[in-house]
């Protein structure tokens, strides 16, 4: 259990990080007691990624089932190396393709293909296993063609459709936390103070791994930004305006109100 | 015209219309023959396409007529183990006899009650309560009246109850059915083996049925109450218990909180299931954070949802159409953290402001019904306990409310015309 959190009475004596805590002995108090107190309260991980397609039309190579040429992924929204994180990632393709089930061992996660149609995929993320052992579901519509019907197809641009997410871990164990605690790919919130970590463990030989970020990717050009300054700025627009429009609905209140009253009191006379 | 040369090739298809070939030119005006001239206009002046009826049918003679008789003969029942010979009638068809056995009786059908030998029920089914002769006679009845064990108990000597008597019955058949099955597994399908007879169960439904069945109406309805009360409050309890969850160790998770209401058979939902629509904010982060992992997009939308839980669908919708008309994307493009904590804020202050909106539509009506003097309204109407506690939650004093209402249980008379110049004054400040 980390040092920080301040014993209260229900709280006895905390056994060491690996010895499991007897469960009768388990109160309902504030402060959060987990199994083996590996686990933090309060301390939210969460991975900022961004998944989607790539489509590019082959033109004059273009055949009658493979008209273009495709990449699905899954990388950091600032195109760092998420294998810190996520073990593996399995991309369900439609069941026309041979072996629709891909597994993408390493990063970066990505799998690349040819075809001509537009389906739904799967894409399940297999964390480490100090990460968390249940993994996560996106999907992902395929998009070959472009929005605009009329626009033609160019060989030289591709389609790129990505959506940005965060993965979130509620209650992130000790051990993901030494691991990821610098670590660009990942946010962390401010720690609680005084806060002892065990020395991290690496999860595989990092010599072995190949270059995982995705910042010199070769479809790194097509890559979108997604900067949520802007979408601050919308939204603290549109709250300044509501907050107008609610003031003045509150003066328009009080002034009825007045009338009313006086209505009242003029009445009574 | 396309239309009267299919019909004639299709009429010429058929060899028993041949005669009727040299029609196809002129069949509008020429009835066929053999049906009158107003029956075959009902066909619309054209035949059909498939020919029903050949007139040729209607020219033959119909199949003569089988010759039926009735007789008086005797017959004998095979259900019967006397030799009766009864008499009925007969339905005697071109002189021929109907066969076979009486036809009622396939319906003499029983039971096949087993029978034990005298060693068998010396080795295994002996039993203190039950003498031999008692144990025959039941196996007697048993198969006189097929298993009914109503009649076999009013039928059977000594007082016994249906259940007694059925449970004697089962476990005798049981025994003998375990002691005669070659292996244990042979039988063990055999519904006796797999759902023994509980006597003890049965005797304990029964009363509960009774008890029911002979319930007053008054009890009913108390009893419906109190159900009602008790689901209310384990509802309560659930959703107190999410929020409880979230303090608990996770290895406890299902086992431990289950039921407790007095309403038995109701578990509180494991953590991880999707949310009723009941919930508010602090039960759903709880639940979230009951995951081990989440989308950021996931989290949004549960918080929305919860959010939107409290509100019609018109209001939702309305809340969507401010938002598109702010410029704001109704799912954030970016959606970190603190973009869906200001989605959602901003989400929260739309629905004041609608409500806000609704409110001055109110006070206006209100208004305008002091100009119409209709001070019918009671206070204890539900449009005045809106206004009372909307005004305690928009922070404007209670008290002016209450005198309000006070001063209109007293008044009873219409506002002079002297009222409404000052109101108009005021109308027009806006």
């Amino acid at each position: 259990m980390p040092n920080t959190s301040s014993s209260k009475k229900h709280c006895q004596d905390q056994p060491q990080l690996s010895g499991p805590i007897p469960k009768s002995h388990m109160a309902k108090s504030e402060e959060n007691k987990k199994n083996s107190g590996k686990k933090l309260k309060d301390v939210e991980i969460s991975v900022p990624i961004v998944y989607g397609n790539i489509a590019f039309w082959l033109g004059k190579k273009a055949s009658e089932y493979q008209s273009h040429k495709w990449t699905i992924y899954v990388r950091g929204a600032s195109n760092e190396d998420l294998g810190v994180i996520i073990k593996r990632v399995v991309f369900q393709l439609h069941s026309s393709f041979n072996n629709p089930m891909r597994v993408v061992d390493a990063p970066p996660f990505e799998l690349s293909e040819a075809g001509w149609g537009e389906f739904e995929i799967a894409i399940t993320l297999y964390f480490h296993s100090d990460v968390c052992d249940k993994p996560l579901n996106l999907y992902h519509h395929l998009k070959l063609y472009p929005e605009d019907e009329n626009s033609s197809m160019s060989t030289k641009k591709p389609v790129v459709v990505e959506l940005y997410d965060e993965i979130v871990f509620p209650d992130p164990s000790e051990a993901f936390l030494a691991r990821v605690l610098n670590h660009p790919a990942v946010h962390l919130p401010r720690l609680p103070a005084g806060l002892t970590l065990p020395p991290p463990i690496p999860v595989e030989d990092a010599s072995k791994r190949r270059k995982g970020d995705t910042k010199d990717n070769p479809l790194s050009q097509w890559f979108l930004n997604f900067s949520e300054a802007d979408e601050l700025l919308q939204l603290a627009a549109a709250r300044q305006q509501v907050q107008a429009h609610i003031s003045k609905l509150k003066r328009q209140i009080s002034l009825i109100e007045g009338q009313h009253k006086q209505l009242k009191s003029s009445s009574d006379q | 015209m396309d239309a009267k040369d299919i019909l004639g090739l299709h009429k010429n298809s058929f060899p028993s219309s041949l005669e009727k070939k040299s029609r196809p030119p002129k069949e509008s005006h020429r009835k066929p023959d053999g049906i009158s001239r107003e029956v075959y206009a009902l066909t619309g002046g054209m035949p059909p396409l498939m020919p029903s009826i050949h007139s040729s049918q209607l020219k033959k003679k119909p199949l003569p007529p089988e010759k039926v008789t009735w007789q008086w003969l005797p017959f004998t029942n095979s259900a019967r183990k006397d030799d009766l010979h009864l008499y009925h009638w007969v339905r005697v068809v071109n002189g021929v006899l109907p066969t076979g056995d009486y036809s009622f009786a396939k319906y003499n059908k029983s039971v096949d009650i087993i029978k034990y030998t005298e060693e068998e029920y010396e080795k295994y089914l002996t039993d203190p309560m039950w003498t031999k002769d008692e144990t025959n006679e039941l196996f007697d009845l048993c198969e006189r009246f097929d298993l009914r064990f109503v009649v076999i108990a009013d039928r059977f000597p000594s007082s016994r109850t249906v259940e007694e008597l059925k449970d004697r019955y089962y476990s005798v058949l049981r025994a003998i059915l375990l002691a005669r099955a070659a292996s244990s597994g042979d039988v063990a399908t055999h519904p006796v083996i797999k759902d023994p007879y509980n006597v003890s169960q049965e005797m304990e439904r029964k009363r509960a049925l009774s008890m029911v069945l002979s319930q007053t109406r008054q009890q009913e309805k108390r009893d419906e109450e109190v159900l009602i009360e008790a689901k209310r409050i384990a509802e309560l309890r659930m959703a107190s218990k999410v929020t409880e969850q979230s303090q608990l160790v996770v290895a406890s998770n299902a086992d431990a909180e289950v039921t407790e209401g007095a309403v038995p058979g109701e578990t509180i939902p494991p953590s991880n299931v999707q949310l009723t629509p009941f919930t508010d904010n602090a039960s759903t982060l709880a639940s979230l954070r009951m995951l081990r992992v989440y989308l950021r997009t996931y989290a949004l939308d549960q918080m929305v949802q919860a959010s939107n839980s409290s509100a019609g669908v018109r209001t939702i919708k309305r809340v969507e159409q401010t938002l598109q008309d702010l410029g704001v994307n109704l799912k954030p493009r970016v959606p970190t953290k603190a973009v869906c904590a200001e989605h959602l804020e901003l989400r929260k202050e739309i629905l004041t402001w609608l409500n806000l909106q609704k409110q001055v539509q109110y006070k206006e009506a209100e208004g305008s019904s002091f100009r119409d003097g209709s001070y019918s309204e009671p206070p204890g109407t539900p449009k005045d306990r809106t206004f009372t506690l909307d005004s305690i939650n928009f922070g404007v004093s209670s008290e002016r409310v209450v005198k309000k209402d006070q001063k209109r249980k007293a008044h009873g008379t219409p506002p002079t015309a002297a009222h409404k110049r000052p109101r108009k004054q005021k109308a027009s400040d806006f």
